[in-house]
């Protein structure tokens, strides 16, 4: 009991300090990210963000479309790297660990930050492929520890039921909600830390949105989720910190407006923005 | 105008069909079109037929399992082309052999890891000019180089990388386009879960590739298959029973070619073309199986 009263009030200090950059993160923090700016070959896309991401929590980006949340989310597991002329400068710590360093393997990254997109992405391979791809990298081979995984990581994903007797077949005779569930079960298989999510449900059914809600809640006691979205219901809905992004003028870089506890984001913002971009008077 | 056309009521656009309406107008070029395409894709399919058609009534009556299994004998024109049949798909896998895994892994390196620009274009644009070489130069190129330079025997080995150099452009570029058609969304999710990029490439991108790049594999085979120019100036024409790839033979084509030329027996010709026709169609019945297999999709 006694420690759970501290851990809470340690997360109420958190939150104290998203308004003030300086103030170094708590132990809770996952990623902790300050004076963050972000190039697209010469366009300046994101300057100056700093805040923390809270272990075992659902951390929402919102803001409307070019508002560098995706871009942002990228910079947590260097999937930025894959695209050409991309450049960041400032600081990410992953664990403490600043992740842009010299002797960090981003494949390790990866493999602890996992990742799920917006267009739900199967591998052209079985279900079963599919889920063990992960540990089958990491060298797990035998049949039963592989099986055991596969039924774990999909009872996980809320989608066990559905495919338990059709395991061969292939991912993409899925539904798309189904592919996306199967995408959230393949990362789910390598146990990472941490799990981003770009508008996982932007292209999915209701059913299988409500389906991926569900299991968000249900696996963030063990892993932290960030997860970008458009819907500010869903933000509202299931996550515990909201960040709002936004660019005020084409052309120029975007920014991080405000960052906290969701409830009170969405009651009581405290930038004018937010409350305007929450009310859907723009964006 | 398109406003109004669509307040106008229904009745008055049904009564209208006598009138020179522009739907009418729409409706003469959309038949004229449509003839159009079917009198060019009857051209095309009646072309095929009647080739077909032809060798196939000319050819069939020959061909008996004395015809696939014997040898042949007198002036090489009466009997059966046994070893003629072996020869060519001897050649031809051979050939396979030597020029697939050039060409693939040349193809992984170009769609996947060569820096994009000039030095890859060049690259391209020389793979596409290889490809469109006359096949008798490539003969003549295979001759002078393996046999003359080289100094092989007139074989399989030397008719092979001949036939190889004919292969590689069509395998390479098919098997590139393979690849990058490959969604680069696939690819995040792989590396998205801590795969490094061969990982990625072996493990996901090839085999979802694998069907594609078998396409590319049998067009390149269905070439080299019915090549004539190249074999006959590298692998000689006596007709032998190759074992080693030092061995000389001679292919159908040649045959079929010799036959013709020489106007001896034209029934054996056609038998000859009848054959190299299904060996070309089992080639194709068979990769479009692998094929399906790779990319099955069970429901």
């Amino acid at each position: 009991m006694t420690d759970s009263v501290i851990t809470s009030n340690a997360i109420k200090i958190g939150h104290t300090s998203y308004n003030n950059p300086l103030v170094q993160s708590g132990e809770d923090a996952t990623f902790f990210v300050r004076n963050l700016d972000f190039w697209y070959g010469d366009f300046n896309a994101l300057t100056d963000v700093s805040l923390d991401i809270k272990k075992k929590e659902i951390t929402a980006f919102i803001g409307p479309s070019g508002c560098g949340k995706s871009t942002l989310l990228r910079c947590l597991n260097r999937m930025n790297d894959l695209i050409a002329g991309t450049k960041v400068e400032g600081t990410v710590l992953f664990e403490n660990a600043n992740i842009y360093g010299p002797s960090v393997d981003p494949v390790d990254l990866r493999r602890r930050v996992g990742m799920i997109f917006q267009q739900p992405n199967p591998f052209p391979q079985s279900i079963y492929d599919n889920v063990a791809y992960g540990p089958r990298l990491q060298g797990v081979k035998k049949k039963a520890a592989l099986d055991d995984i596969v039924e774990h990581a999909l009872d996980k994903a809320n989608i066990w039921k559905e495919v338990k007797d059709n395991l061969g077949k292939n991912g993409l005779a899925l539904s798309g909600g189904q592919q996306q569930r199967l995408c959230i079960a393949r990362v789910l298989a390598v146990q990472p830390e941490v799990i981003l999510m770009d508008e996982p449900c932007s292209a999915i059914d209701p059913t299988s949105v409500q389906k991926i809600e569900d299991l968000m809640a249900e696996i963030k006691d063990q892993v932290t989720i960030v997860i970008v979205t458009h819907n500010m219901q869903q933000a509202a809905r299931v996550s515990d910190t909201t960040s709002f992004f936004l660019q005020e003028v084409a052309g120029e870089p975007a920014i991080l407006v405000e960052s906290g506890p969701t409830s009170e984001m969405f009651t009581n913002p405290s930038d004018r923005r937010t409350e305007d971009y929450i009310t859907g008077r723009f964006g | 105008m398109a406003p109004e056309m669509t307040r106008e009521p229904a009745s008055k656009m049904t009564q209208g069909r006598d009138k020179k309406g522009s739907t009418q107008g729409k409706n003469v070029a959309n038949n004229v079109a449509l003839a159009l395409f079917w009198v060019a894709a009857g051209i095309t399919v009646s072309a095929l037929a009647a080739i077909l058609l032809y060798v196939i009534v000319r050819g069939i009556g020959v061909v008996t399992p004395a015809f696939i299994f014997t040898w042949p004998h007198g002036v090489n024109a009466e009997g059966g082309i046994f070893p003629v049949i072996i020869s060519t798909i001897y050649v031809t896998g051979l050939a396979m052999l030597i020029a697939t895994p050039v060409a693939v892994l040349a193809a992984i390196y170009l769609a996947e890891y060569a820096r994009q620009g000039k030095i890859v274009n060049v690259i391209r644009f020389a793979a596409d000019s290889l490809a469109s070489v006359p096949s008798i130069v490539m003969g003549l190129f295979g001759f002078a180089f393996f046999i003359e330079t080289l100094g092989l025997p007139f074989s399989m080995l030397a008719a092979a990388l001949s036939l190889s150099l004919l292969m590689l452009p069509i395998i390479m570029r098919t098997t590139e386009e393979a690849i990058r058609a490959v969604p680069r969304y696939i690819r995040w999710g792989s590396y998205g879960m801590g795969a490094t990029k061969w990982q990625t490439v072996s493990r996901v991108v090839l085999p979802a590739a694998t069907a594609r790049i078998i396409t590319g594999l049998v067009l390149a085979m269905g070439r080299a298959i019915g090549e004539t120019a190249v074999v006959f100036y590298t692998m000689g024409q006596a007709i032998n029973l190759p074992i080693t790839p030092l061995d000389s033979g001679r292919s159908m084509p040649v045959h079929l070619y010799l036959l013709a030329v020489e106007g001896i027996n034209m029934q054996a010709a056609y038998g000859t073309a009848f054959l190299l026709l299904v060996l070309i169609l089992i080639f194709n019945v068979v990769a479009r199986y692998i094929s399906k297999r790779y990319s099955r999709i069970k429901e």
